[in-house]
């Protein structure tokens, strides 16, 4: 399991590093063992979060699961017309 | 406020209501005879998507009063198809995918047939000019246009049809002189 | 006519409907006046219901006597603030959206809500709004989102502090939020760059423009029972909203959404619907509400103004160095995500090493900004694409030559972050390249101009149903909404997969009692979600029926399969098994284990991104400075078409949008804060004699993550036109434009400045 990256809002949580390492092999432990280290993020996913596994963005599939040596990045759940 | 009371025929049949002096033709078309074909997008005469004919003349319903409309013959949307038969205009509307949301398609099909009833053969220019009161935010128009042209031609071969068909009884009749 | 449409395959599926153009199953309904949209039903005892809306930008709300609108005869009902209480602890979206539809201490916006009546009728109604007396103290206000960012600018939310920075403010101010996206280091990109342009813009306010306004009909028991027909692109979502606003239980508030007249993000959120069904539980009775255009205008969700400084760095030989933008989105009275958008997509259709965006969301005393197809994104592309320009004009390549060197493909890391997988923005620009339309001869006062544009498109929770007749034919229930024929590409996918035809299925849009939850059709969503969700309930009832037929042969299910609307056992000792049809076991099903249906509820993720360039002719009037489109081409990257003619129309439209946008279409405010032109004819959106023909190329490039390849369709091609007309204007008469719409009197202004600087350097 690769870094986690971050940008906008979701850096500023986590002390303004670009990336974490953390073990997870579903979004959902990933965002559960994040808030872990950085209780600030779970406002963040209470708004929204997105997260992107080698180029796929999951806005909802927290069951999704993150395979080895991904790419994982967080990014903001954005909103469509 | 005392209501008008108002004799007048739509889409071919007698109809009678009251209405306060001031309620637009609209108003009484959608809230007092059941017709919600004919749609309210500004009520200002800005958008067309109200669009009728009274006696032949394109109107917007949002302009004109329910007590206007005494003793003459109002044509909606709900009027154009003869019984299961479409109005070419309506089938051309569907092929062509004239409309996405359709709001507008009940304004832009009244206002299209008042142009081919008066010009069967417009040109490209002549429907856009013909057809630039009527609003349409969904389809930018191309398919509109597209379906118009196709329903005029439609029409001009049906006349054509008819004509020869005409011109052959009156032959047959005068050979049988 | 001339007809240059046609599509180019990049995907080796073989389809045998889907990709044809069959007629839309609601296309009868909607031709003969048939179909019933938001403001279309009436209920027995209806009455009628409306708003009285703050004629200041910014005032306090001391005190509101409804006494007097109370005792009126006909009135059934009157409305504020204090019957709608604060269930949502006092922040976040869901209060936003409550303060939105009414007014609590303040009044943020000239149209924000303040009261509202129910009565027997609507000349009742008017009159009783007459009747309520509001007090107000005006206060300073703020509109334009550049002085909103000055330090002493009135502050519209007290309480603000900006969020995202270091270390954390200690003064209100109307900035909300500081978001920022990017990798590389810009300062060194820009060392090594030969040629640098760095120029502000400025985009002002514009409305979704859906001719129907917004419209529904409330009913609340005093059991607290509810149903309510509303024009929406997100029923279910709606129905949360609303149940929570006013503490109803969320299975017993029954949403309906009609026929919806447009909407273009603008009916993804919540406005009056709360205060109809709270006008509702009050009167006991049902009550319709029908916004005026003018209250469209002034008070549902417009998109935002923004100002914006792009800076890109290029070598001489082409290759983008560093770019960076800083961005301000204003989103009315309540904070919102809408730079952050901008942010995010501006610079995603390259492949930059060094690039950074800085986003910022501004408060202002307009209306809530609402989604407007691929929100945020044309303002960015405008100051990207604008200087995207510049700067291929600058090293002396062209537009499109520029463009490709610099694309983003597989692998590129996108300026928001992620890798993307396989992608369409080469291939639009290759078919804009080689487009005859690029060589075609311009006239005088002509000129042509090219543009790019990015939206990510969103899948989101998703509840389908299917159900077999016994005749065969089947129902089809999706919850999201039909915006502009889905449920023809729906029908499609679900003959697709059955192998029975087209007309065989009738697809439906499932109230909130009868699917589970279903995220808001926006996002592109609607035919890329509910279509996976239909495949994958199509091949759930094919698993029955396969499983009938086996039953019926004795044989294992194993060993029937199916293929082209029939059962077919497999195997050689099987080869005397006639195929059974779908009608022969649709028809049997009563006695060999009942209904046959298949349903499928899913999160569809992956809606795949997608990429759009257009080309365009203008020609301007340099008297008047009024500019004319009179040729445009839309190419855009569909994944997988489903239906072509719907595809097209969402290319057509989306650029119609964005050509309005360019050209004509803002809102205005006055130095007393309110709107001046609420209405079609002051806010002129483009009419038929405006536009030429739009000619389209759809490609497919599959999105790897849709069984059909399919990606969102219906946002993207609003992106390029602002840009692409910018640079029309340019090439046509020489003035590149910095200030979105290019009216008449901008586009007047720019020519004479130009010929006076003209006149000052010959004079020199
Ligand atoms: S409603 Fe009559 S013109 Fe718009
Ligand atoms: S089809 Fe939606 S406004 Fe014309």
């Amino acid at each position: 399991m690769p870094d986690i990256q971050f940008s906008g809002a979701v850096r500023q949580a986590v002390g303004d590093v670009a990336s974490i390492h953390i073990e997870a092999t579903t979004i959902r432990e990933l965002l559960r063992k994040l808030v872990e280290r950085h209780p600030r993020v779970q406002s963040l996913i209470d708004e929204g979060l997105a997260v992107s596994i080698n180029g796929h963005i999951y806005r909802d599939g927290w069951t999704t699961p993150i395979p080895p040596d991904a790419e994982v990045f967080l990014m903001p759940r954005v909103p469509g017309g | 406020m005392s209501g008008v009371h108002v004799t007048t025929t739509v889409n071919g049949d007698a109809v009678e209501f009251v209405c306060p002096p001031n309620e637009p033709l609209l108003d009484v078309l959608r809230n007092r005879l059941g017709l919600t074909g004919a749609k309210e997008g500004c009520g200002t005469g800005d958008c067309g998507a109200c669009s009728v004919t009274v006696d032949d003349r394109l109107v917007c319903s949002c302009l004109v009063l329910g007590a206007e409309v005494e003793g003459r013959s109002v044509s909606t949307v709900e009027g154009m198809a003869d019984g299961a038969d479409l109005h070419p205009l309506q089938s051309k509307f569907i092929e062509h995918a004239a409309l996405q949301c359709g709001i507008c398609t009940p304004g832009f099909l009244v206002a299209a047939k008042a142009l081919l009833d008066r010009n069967d053969d417009p040109s490209e220019t002549e429907i856009r000019y013909a057809l630039a009161g009527n609003l349409c935010r969904c389809t930018g128009y191309d398919k509109i246009v597209r379906a118009v042209d196709d329903a005029a031609k439609d029409i001009r071969k049906a006349k054509a049809k008819a004509a020869t068909k005409t011109a052959k009884a009156k032959a047959k009749k005068a050979a049988a002189k | 006519m001339s007809d240059n449409n046609q599509n180019t395959n990049f995907t080796n599926q073989e389809f045998k409907v889907v990709g044809s153009r069959p007629e839309r199953p609601d296309g009868i309904d909607k031709v003969t006046g048939r179909a019933l949209y938001g403001a279309d039903t009436y209920a027995p005892g209806q009455l009628v219901g409306a708003i009285l809306r703050s004629p200041h930008a910014h005032a306090k709300i001391k005190s509101i006597d409804t006494s007097k609108a109370e005792k009126l005869k006909g009135v059934k009902a009157v409305l504020t603030s204090k019957d709608l209480p604060d269930l949502v602890g006092g922040a976040g979206p869901n209060y936003d959206i409550l303060v939105n539809c009414m007014a609590r201490d303040r009044a943020l916006y000239d149209g924000h809500a303040v009261a509202a009546v129910a009565a027997i009728d609507e000349n009742t109604a008017r009159k009783a709004l007459k009747l309520i007396k509001v007090d107000y103290k005006i206060l300073p206000h703020v509109t334009d989102v550049d002085e909103a960012r000055k330090p002493n600018a009135p502050i519209v939310q007290p309480g603000t502090r900006t969020a995202n920075v270091e270390p954390a403010p200690t003064k209100d101010s109307n900035i909300a939020a500081r978001n920022q996206f990017g990798h590389g280091d810009v300062d060194e990109g820009f060392k090594q760059a030969d040629v640098i342009i760095e120029k502000t813009y400025k985009t002002e306010q514009t409305h979704q423009g859906y001719i129907e306004p917004h419209a529904c009909l409330a009913s609340v028991g005093p059991d607290g029972s509810g149903e309510l027909w509303v024009t929406t692109q997100g029923h279910y979502t709606f129905r949360t909203v609303c149940s929570t606003l006013l503490g109803l239980d969320i299975a017993k508030l029954k949403v309906t959404s009609s026929e919806i007249g447009g909407g273009f993000g603008g009916k993804t959120h919540v406005w009056m619907e709360p205060v109809a069904l709270g006008l509702s539980r009050k009167a006991n009775r049902p009550v319709k509400v029908v916004m005026s255009r003018e209250e469209v205008f002034r008070a549902s969700g417009p998109t935002a103004s923004t100002s914006m400084d792009i800076k890109i760095g290029a070598t001489r030989d082409g290759r983008i160095t560093a770019a960076t933008a800083d961005l301000r989105y204003q989103g009315g009275p309540f904070p919102g995500m809408w730079g952050l958008l901008g942010a995010m997509t501006s610079f995603a259709c390259y492949n930059l090493p060094n690039v950074k965006t800085v986003a910022w969301d501004i408060l202002v005393n307009r209306p809530k900004v609402a989604a407007y197809r691929a929100p945020s994104a044309p303002m960015a592309a405008f100051g990207v694409e604008s200087t995207m320009d510049l700067v291929a004009d600058a090293i002396g390549m062209s537009p499109v030559d520029f463009r490709m060197l610099n694309a983003a493909r597989e692998g590129t890391r996108a300026s928001y972050g992620p890798t993307y997988g396989p992608i369409g923005i080469l291939p639009t620009l290759e078919a804009v390249k080689n487009h005859p339309h690029m060589t075609a001869p311009l006239g005088p006062n002509q000129g042509r101009g090219m543009a790019c544009g990015f939206w990510f498109n969103f899948g989101g929770q998703t509840a389908t149903d299917l159900n077999i007749s016994t005749d065969g034919t089947v129902n089809l229930t999706i919850g999201t909404v039909d915006v502009g024929g889905s449920r023809a590409s729906m029908s499609l996918i679900a003959a697709e997969e059955l192998g029975i035809s087209y007309d065989e299925i009738k697809c439906n849009i499932g109230d909130t009692n009868s699917l589970g939850h279903n995220d808001t059709t926006e996002g592109s969503r609607g035919t890329f979600s509910s279509g996976m969700a239909t495949i994958f309930a199509a091949r759930q009832a094919i698993d029955v029926m396969r499983e009938r037929a086996a039953q019926k042969w004795e044989i294992p299910v194993e060993e029937v399969e199916w293929k082209d609307g029939e059962a077919h056992a497999v195997g050689v000792h099987h080869s005397n098994l006639i195929p059974l049809s779908l009608k022969e076991i649709a028809k049997a099903s009563p006695r060999t284990g009942g209904p046959i249906a298949g349903h499928n509820e899913t999160v569809a993720d992956n809606a795949g991104v997608s990429f759009a360039s257009h080309i365009c002719d203008v020609e301007v009037d340099p008297e008047t400075g009024s500019t004319r489109v009179i040729r445009y081409t839309v190419v855009q990257d569909a994944g997988k078409a489903i239906h072509p003619q719907y595809v097209e129309g969402q290319f057509q439209g989306a650029a119609a949008q964005g050509i309005g946008w360019a050209l004509n279409e803002e809102y205005i405010y006055g130095e007393d804060g309110r709107l001046q032109n609420a209405g079609f004819l002051d806010y002129r959106i483009p009419v038929c004699s405006d536009l030429p023909f739009i000619d389209t190329k759809i490609l497919e490039i599959p999105n790897p993550d849709h069984p059909y390849g399919v990606r969102g369709v219906g946002e993207t091609s609003i992106v390029p036109p602002l840009a692409a007309i910018g640079s029309a204007v340019s090439n046509a008469v020489g003035v590149r434009m910095d200030h979105v719409p290019m009216s008449p009197p901008r586009i007047r202004a720019a020519l004479k400045a130009q010929a006076a600087s003209e006149k000052a350097v010959s004079a020199g």
